[in-house]
């Protein structure tokens, strides 16, 4: 697999604060990598960056081999999309929640919202009001409005945190069936050892805005080495 | 009695629906800016507009009217006791109040949003359009309030505009003559009628603000 981005001496700092220190680190085009590590650790900073919405105070990020410059042009933005944890929704009805980023990038809506609905389980909510939905129903029109746009890499910030084991398991289903079968990159932050264990081919650990370790997940959770690795997967790392 | 309020009631529409559309196109942009930008001097831009919230409307008229006499800045071109003078003055007082309260509605919205849409590839003027429909509730508020001032308002279209009969007299001027000639009956119908139109209108915008909405599940 080729990288689809390449970070070397990141460095980000919030005033004289560095909330984000990585040497390098390599993400592969197609494969699903799940960011762990504690609260603080720096896993939210680090999708912003990915997702082009604020440039690093230092160093380097490159996507798709050309390098991002601190002003990246808006082609370059709509090939990546966030799901944040608490899926923030538009005061309109499901449908044109869903539409939102096709409109924005002037396509046809035509049957693509409804097809992403059906996708996410969420047929016949078209004309519901978003923000009456639950809370796993939310996240999933959110999950649809990112999906609909087809981005090359999807970042997810605790897409699954406070959903309950059903909308879990719906979720993980559709994000592990979108890598499968669309190819599409997933940048996955998660406090949830099983989940990184369940849908991760890679897991890097983020400790204190420092990478710690990278590594296929079978040898991360089997053979970790470092003891911060170790003791994340033992789920001994508080939270 | 309608020959004599019809041209009345049609100016007083026009000069401050032109007010509150051009009060519009400068106050929304600058809100929603103020709500999102993070740039010195902001604050006293701030405390410019509250200021000019808050500005006598008769006061507002004597600027208006001094920059645009004879010997003002702006004399040549002959604005003054003319509809454009009084649309100028009502566009002062509107303008601050839209771009004041669009603000503070843009500013009552989740801060997440703003992130969101970025996410989602929307590209400066998109997240602008987007946090201003979305904070639409306030945005209409903003209407409202400047609408219900400048059509209300007599001190400035008074002094810019000079109350000539088929030509700058407007509903609040007129009550103003009619109830200095003892007119009251006459004075008293064109405030009843000011206040009917202006409902109307309020009850007409809020109406179009409000979106029908099938219930959830």
């Amino acid at each position: 697999m080729t990288a689809q981005y390449t970070l070397r001496g990141v460095q980000h700092r919030y005033g004289t604060r560095t909330v984000l220190s990585l040497d390098a680190l390599e993400i592969l085009q197609g494969e699903v990598l799940a960011i762990v590590g504690p609260s603080g650790a720096g896993k939210s900073t680090l999708l912003r960056l990915l997702n082009f919405l604020e440039p690093p105070t230092d160093g380097v990020i490159t996507f798709d081999g050309q390098t991002v410059t601190a002003r990246p042009p808006l082609d370059l933005i709509r090939r990546v999309t966030t799901v944040f944890q608490r899926p923030v929704l538009l005061d309109r009805n499901v449908h044109d929640n869903v539409a939102f980023g096709l409109r924005l990038r002037g396509q046809a809506v035509d049957g693509r919202v409804d097809a992403a609905l059906a996708h996410v389980g969420l047929s016949g909510l078209d004309r519901a009001q978003a923000r009456k939905l639950s809370g796993g129903e939310m996240q999933r029109a959110a999950l649809a409005r990112a999906l609909v746009i087809e981005p090359e890499v999807l970042l997810l910030d605790e897409p699954t945190a406070n959903l309950d084991p059903y909308n879990v398991g719906l979720i993980e289903g559709i994000l592990a069936a979108q890598n499968r079968e669309r190819g599409t990159t997933l940048v996955l932050v998660t406090h949830n050892v099983f989940q990184a264990r369940r849908l991760a081919h890679r897991v890097a650990l983020l400790w204190d805005g420092r990478l710690i370790e990278v590594n296929r997940t079978a040898d991360f959770f089997d053979s970790p080495s470092d003891p911060r690795s170790a003791a994340f997967a033992k789920g001994e790392v508080a939270y | 009695m309608v020959e004599t309020f019809l041209p009345i009631v049609t100016l007083s529409l026009v000069v401050s629906g032109v007010a509150l559309g051009i009060a519009s196109v400068l106050g929304f942009p600058l809100g929603a800016w103020l709500a999102l930008a993070n740039v010195p001097g902001k604050r006293v831009i701030e405390a410019l507009i509250y200021t000019g919230m808050a500005f006598p409307p008769v006061v507002v008229g004597l600027v208006v009217y001094m920059l645009l006499s004879r010997s003002g800045p702006f004399g040549d071109l002959g604005w003054l006791f003319t509809t454009n003078a009084m649309i100028v003055a009502q566009v002062v007082i509107a303008f601050p109040m839209v771009a004041g309260l669009t603000q503070t509605a843009i500013d009552g919205l989740d801060p997440a949003l703003r992130l969101q849409l970025r996410a989602l590839g929307a590209s400066s003027p998109q997240v602008m359009w987007t946090l201003l429909t979305e904070a639409r509730a306030g945005v209409l508020s903003a209407l409202i309030a400047a609408f219900g001032s400048i059509i209300s308002e007599v001190g400035a279209v008074m002094l810019v505009g000079g109350n000539i009969e088929g030509q700058t007299r407007v509903m609040t001027t007129a009550i103003v003559l009619e109830t200095r000639q003892g007119n009251f009956e006459l004075a008293l119908a064109l405030g009843a009628l000011l206040l009917s139109l202006t409902f109307l209108i309020n009850f007409a915008v809020i109406r179009l603000g409000q979106r029908r909405e099938a219930p959830a599940r």
